[in-house]
């Protein structure tokens, strides 16, 4: 199928007195379509991907996304005149048709930032994701991208902890970190849980971590996991000489639940607490706000992402859920592995990394990174690897993730045969072993196989791991991928 | 007990070799490297005894690994560790950290647990070999 040409015929708005005549008028002629328009850089900028019903022209709809995330309503109201509505008007200002993406359209809309609460990211989400999803004339819309100007990014604490400060915390530095979430995820009681906690520390994993849904359930109360985890924890540290961390798990029903878990996993003297994504924006930013006052390590999971991120047509892209999640002020994020069980195209996930620890994002098409982004001495969020890798896969996941990440192993440890404290060992040399052979020059991404073969060769539990799980690979197709042509496309 | 700390603590220990390559890298790197000492290994002892300043003016490997057997021969019974720090702006910190001399015994950590009301507990990590003073508690 042939993508039709965005129209522009009749896309012209109309000024003065006509404009208010009462009635409903096309959103392009109301002064949301204005294609000469050159962004502030004091602008909000969000590219969304519009798909049409049948017979919408593009534009229109452009422009209709452009109103209902601002000024407008389904019809023409003469209090518009009571305003400066030019200014609070989004304007769409430049529409392409998606590349090998029939009846699909990148869509490029500016907010003036005076639309915008400062430091507020409900407030942000509920103008630009708020009603305009559900618009009728649309079949599908997807939020694919922003750009925050500097003066809003400023708005915001940001990280409170961050990478730098948190390596500085635990005194680990050159290296990823290592973690594991505690399995089976749902039964064990609390001193069973503590179990695995101390026999994953004590085999040189850094942290452990409780799962999205271990909150306070009837066979393990939360105050019985926190105290036999800390245990776990400070055993761990006196075996090992090091500073060693698990995620509590603090999710609540309610704000008040929270603070007061997370108050008690400050007084038992834990580095880090974690919370779900789907706790909502306010709250995770109510949690970092108490993080930052309470010298603690924010961890997020991101449990519900995949409802609304995987699906390349409708939703939202990760990509922005992670540029929300950094100036709201999380330290940890999960972002995707690459090689694991779970969703992610290796240049995509590349674009979330960059946009979790860069200080400046250029834009890279070719990782879904549509605008540059200049994060302002926002301090740099963590992001975390986890589901489905396990030590065979060293070579890739450095590879593909680099230094700063958090790798996290919890079938990978927790179902190694000689037990759990072995297979944080074998993660842990493999680790290390690849570390080494990288800084000294090695083609470790090549050589990988080898470097761990010859690592296993003073380490059974590594030779063992590598005998269980060497051969498993998820190679299933992306759903959320790129698209992009290496040469501009023309604009309308 | 075997201290974990740096990020090469669960291979064998590096040979000088090893290590002198790790420099290289750091030199590559524009880092400056840094030799620190202590007998306390504490997992929240920050600051170790610095070995001179960090080596923002050496750009030679071999220079550096003199350094570091100057270190060792005056600390025989300590731990020495080797970082590089890079000045990066919004870095600004240590990039790699690795421990390259271990007492032959590590006394370890002993664990003790107090008692406070209901199940809380106030934990504190002791090294074994702090009732000595400072310099006398490995061999010497």
């Amino acid at each position: 199928m042939d993508t039709p040409t965005p129209s522009v015929a009749d896309a012209k708005t109309v000024r003065g007195k006509d404009r208010y005549r009462s009635g409903v008028m096309e959103y392009s002629k109301m002064g949301y379509w204005e294609p000469d328009y050159e962004p502030k850089i004091t602008d909000v900028i969000a590219l969304f991907r519009i798909t049409p019903q049948d017979g919408v022209d593009a534009i229109e709809a452009a422009a209709a996304v452009a109103g209902e995330s601002s000024t407008a309503t389904w019809t023409v109201v003469w209090t518009d005149r009571l305003t400066a509505c030019e200014k609070y008007r989004a304007k769409a200002y430049r529409v392409d048709p998606v590349p090998n993406g029939p009846g699909q359209y990148f869509a490029y809309i500016a907010y003036d930032l005076a639309l915008f609460e400062p430091g507020s990211i409900a407030n942000l989400t509920a103008s630009i994701i708020g009603n305009v999803f559900g618009f009728k004339p649309l079949k599908a819309l997807r939020l694919e991208d922003m750009r925050m100007p500097v003066a809003y990014v400023k708005t915001f604490d940001g990280p409170s902890t961050g990478i730098v400060v948190e390596r500085e915390r635990l005194d680990k530095f050159g290296r990823p970190l290592l973690g594991a979430t505690v399995k089976p995820k749902l039964g064990l009681s609390g001193r069973n849980y503590g179990r695995v906690v101390y026999e994953a520390l004590k085999g040189g994993l850094d942290f452990t971590k409780d799962d999205e849904n271990i909150n306070s359930q009837p066979f393990m109360h939360w105050r019985d996991r926190f105290l036999y985890c800390m245990e776990a924890v400070n055993r761990a540290q006196a075996v090992s000489g090091e500073v060693k961390g698990t995620y509590l798990n603090v999710t609540a029903g309610t704000m008040e639940e929270m603070y007061e878990r997370a108050n008690f996993a400050h007084e038992l003297g834990s580095t880090i607490v974690m919370i779900d994504l789907v706790i909502g924006y306010t709250a995770i930013q109510s949690m970092s706000k108490w993080a930052r006052k309470h010298d603690m390590i924010l961890h997020l999971h991101r449990a519900g992402h995949g409802t609304y991120t995987r699906h390349k047509t409708h939703g939202v892209s990760f990509r922005v859920i992670a540029k929300w999640m950094r100036l709201a002020g999380v330290d940890h994020i999960h972002a995707g592995t690459v090689v694991g069980k779970l969703e992610g195209d290796p240049l995509t996930t590349r674009g979330f990394y960059d946009v979790l620890r860069e200080d400046y994002n250029p834009m890279r098409l070719e990782h879904g990174i549509f605008f540059e982004q200049d994060w302002a001495g926002t301090r740099k969020v963590m992001p975390v690897a986890s589901g489905g890798i396990h030590a065979g896969q060293m070579h890739q996941l450095l590879h593909h993730l680099g230094e700063d990440v958090v790798l996290q192993f919890g079938g990978g440890t927790i179902g190694h045969p000689l037990g759990i404290a072995a297979g944080a060992t074998a993660n842990r040399v493999a680790l290390e072993a690849m570390i080494l052979a990288r800084n000294e020059g090695r083609d470790y991404y090549r050589e990988g196989p080898d470097i761990l073969a010859q690592a296993a060769r003073h380490c059974l539990p590594l030779r063992q791991a590598l005998d269980t799980w060497g051969d498993v690979t998820f190679d299933y197709t992306s759903t959320d991928t790129p698209d992009f042509v290496a040469s501009p496309m023309p604009a309308y | 007990m075997r201290v974990t700390q740096g990020c090469f603590s669960y291979l064998p220990d590096l040979t000088d070799e090893q290590i002198s390559k790790q420099i290289q890298y750091c030199l590559d790197n524009g880092w400056a490297v840094n030799l620190e000492y202590t007998d306390d290994p504490h997992p929240r002892n920050t600051y170790w005894e610095m070995w001179g300043l960090p080596m923002f003016d050496i750009r030679d490997a071999k220079a550096i690994m003199g350094e570091l057997n100057d270190c060792r021969r005056i600390h025989t019974d300590c731990y020495i560790r080797l970082s590089a720090f890079d000045a990066t702006n919004t870095w600004e910190s240590l990039r790699i950290s690795f421990i390259v001399q271990r007492p032959a015994d590590e006394a370890g950590f002993m664990l003790t647990r107090q008692e406070i009301g209901g199940r809380m507990m106030r934990y504190e990590t002791r090294a074994y070999g702090l009732q000595k003073p400072e310099g006398s508690r490995y061999g010497g």
